[in-house]
């Protein structure tokens, strides 16, 4: 296994190397690039937005109904709110949910174009196929992931004000009060920078397990789902080490 | 020409490909045959260098595909047309898109004129109005077809076809081997055909490669598949009893002639 290991991880390397290098032709790539970014990215914006208003709403009453101590602030709601959308659920957890949706598509287009021989024909054309298909994806996904996490941090508090407006879990004032308190800038930065990893991370595992995806469909759904539960795995773990290493 | 001298392919310690050498001939259409596992698609993956030879060469006009950096791959292939067993089109793409790609990405001609060859590519091959349609929206010989027309589009020396017949009816199998065979005539191509569709072998087969067990059994053209006294070969081609009956009555006629 340990083996395997070692064997999947030099193969992967040796993938980004033939993804990495300079487009054969940068008028392709780029129009490949725009593609990708509709595709994975635009698409996922309406699943990111339901997502964040509910989560961000839940966030607020659990919030609301666990700090009840009269020694702490009702704006306490707001701050610990604004801490949790920012620092994990927006970036970690959001990306966790687009490992499921666009991993899963980069995964199983990919096997699909390896199994009925597209990327063989790609090959045989002269073409650096790894490049050809996984680059856009990559840098795509890069691109604008940091844009859905920031539309997911403010529908999530936007959902918190919603919940506040309807339940009266804590009012308005106390809720904004607590959103504005001991506000740190570079919390945004440390969100987007750790997403503009974790895109890199689904992008790249996706499109190995597809890019060597062998025998048929059941072949390539079991390579889609293998990527996502790895990239998951990976995305938690780096999680851990980015955070110990820029806020600990 | 292409020359195979003593290849060899083997896949965790087992030998597929046992030392094999062949010559195509230039301009001709070249025939690979054998049963299901005899290691034809293998030879042909790594003539196209999609797989790499335990050991031996294979020479392209005197240049070793097995020794060639990337950049002498690269333009290698750019003299390469492959038609795939399922055709591997291109599902995001359109037919005309299909075909437009290779040259959009390798030809130095301008839009228009890439445009204009495309479409020609598309007319040879009758899919004049098919341009427009997905792969998802033609059926398996209008496939074929459009695999062909991308194929032929940077006009290669060079002409793959992996089974081109599979999961085709007889009469649209006849009409893809013809257009082959007019194509490989008409633009001066080496093709080298790998199939087990005998009606093939028997009408575009110039030159005939019978491949048994990774190993070369035979070679000769359709008419010296007649005549052939390999019992391998006999058993192979003459299966079924139509050919059986076919052969005799060829023989027969070969005969009564002399």
């Amino acid at each position: 296994m340990l083996l395997s290991s070692f064997e999947k991880l030099g193969q992967y390397i040796l993938l980004m190397r033939k993804v990495f290098t300079r487009p054969q032709k940068w008028r392709v790539f780029f129009n490949q690039l725009i593609k990708e970014i509709n595709k994975l990215g635009v698409d996922s914006i309406s699943i990111v937005i339901i997502i964040s208003l509910f989560i961000g709403a839940v966030i607020v009453i659990q919030i609301a109904l666990n700090i009840s101590n009269p020694l702490l602030p009702r704006y306490t709601v707001g701050f610990t709110s604004r801490e949790i959308i920012l620092l994990e659920f927006s970036s970690t957890i959001m990306c966790l949910i687009l490992t499921g949706k666009v991993g899963s598509n980069i995964s199983s287009e990919i096997g699909t174009m390896r199994v009925t021989e597209q990327i063989d024909a790609l090959e045989i054309m002269g073409v650096n196929s790894a490049n050809y298909l996984v680059l856009p994806k990559t840098i795509g996904l890069m691109v604008f992931v940091p844009v859905l996490v920031v539309l997911s941090m403010f529908f999530g508090i936007l959902g918190g004000f919603a919940v506040c407006f309807i339940t009266h879990a804590v009012t308005i004032v106390d809720f904004e009060y607590g959103l504005q308190s001991f506000f740190k800038e570079f919390y945004i930065w440390y969100a987007i920078m750790k997403t503009i990893f974790f895109a890199f991370l689904i992008a790249s595992i996706s499109a190995y397990y597809g890019y060597y995806a062998k025998g048929g469909s059941l072949d390539v759904g079991k390579a889609s789902t293998n990527a996502v539960v790895i990239t998951s795995i990976l995305i938690l773990i780096s999680d851990l080490v980015i955070t110990d290493l820029m806020m600990g | 020409m292409i020359e195979v001298k003593n290849l060899r392919k083997s896949f965790e310690g087992r030998e597929v490909l046992k030392g094999v050498s062949m010559i195509f001939e230039e301009g001709k259409t070249n025939l690979i045959i054998g049963r299901s596992g005899s290691g034809k698609t293998v030879l042909l993956k790594n003539l196209v260098g999609l797989m790499r030879p335990t050991s031996g060469s294979i020479l392209y006009d005197g240049r070793d595909l097995t020794k060639l950096s990337t950049a002498q791959m690269k333009a290698l292939r750019q003299e390469m047309g492959m038609i795939f067993q399922g055709s591997a089109l291109f599902d995001a793409m359109t037919v005309f898109e299909n075909v437009y790609f290779p040259l959009d990405m390798f030809s130095s001609m301008s839009r228009s004129e890439k445009k204009e060859r495309a479409q020609f590519c598309l007319d040879r091959v009758n899919l004049s109005d098919a341009g427009h349609l997905y792969p998802s929206e033609i059926s398996g010989g209008m496939m074929k077809r459009a695999a062909i027309a991308r194929a032929i589009s940077l006009n290669p020396k060079y002409l793959y076809c992996d089974e081109p017949n599979s999961g085709l009816d007889p009469q649209t199998s006849l009409v893809i081997d013809q257009l082959i065979h007019e194509i490989t005539t008409e633009f001066k191509i080496t093709t080298i055909i790998n199939t087990h569709d005998m009606n093939s072998v028997m009408n575009i087969g110039e030159k005939i490669f019978f491949i048994k067990e990774g190993n070369l059994e035979w070679e000769g053209t359709n008419q010296d598949i007649l005549m052939a006294d390999n019992e391998a070969l006999n058993d192979f081609v003459f299966a079924s009893d139509l050919f059986k009956k076919v052969k005799e009555v060829e023989i027969k006629e070969i005969r009564d002639q002399e």
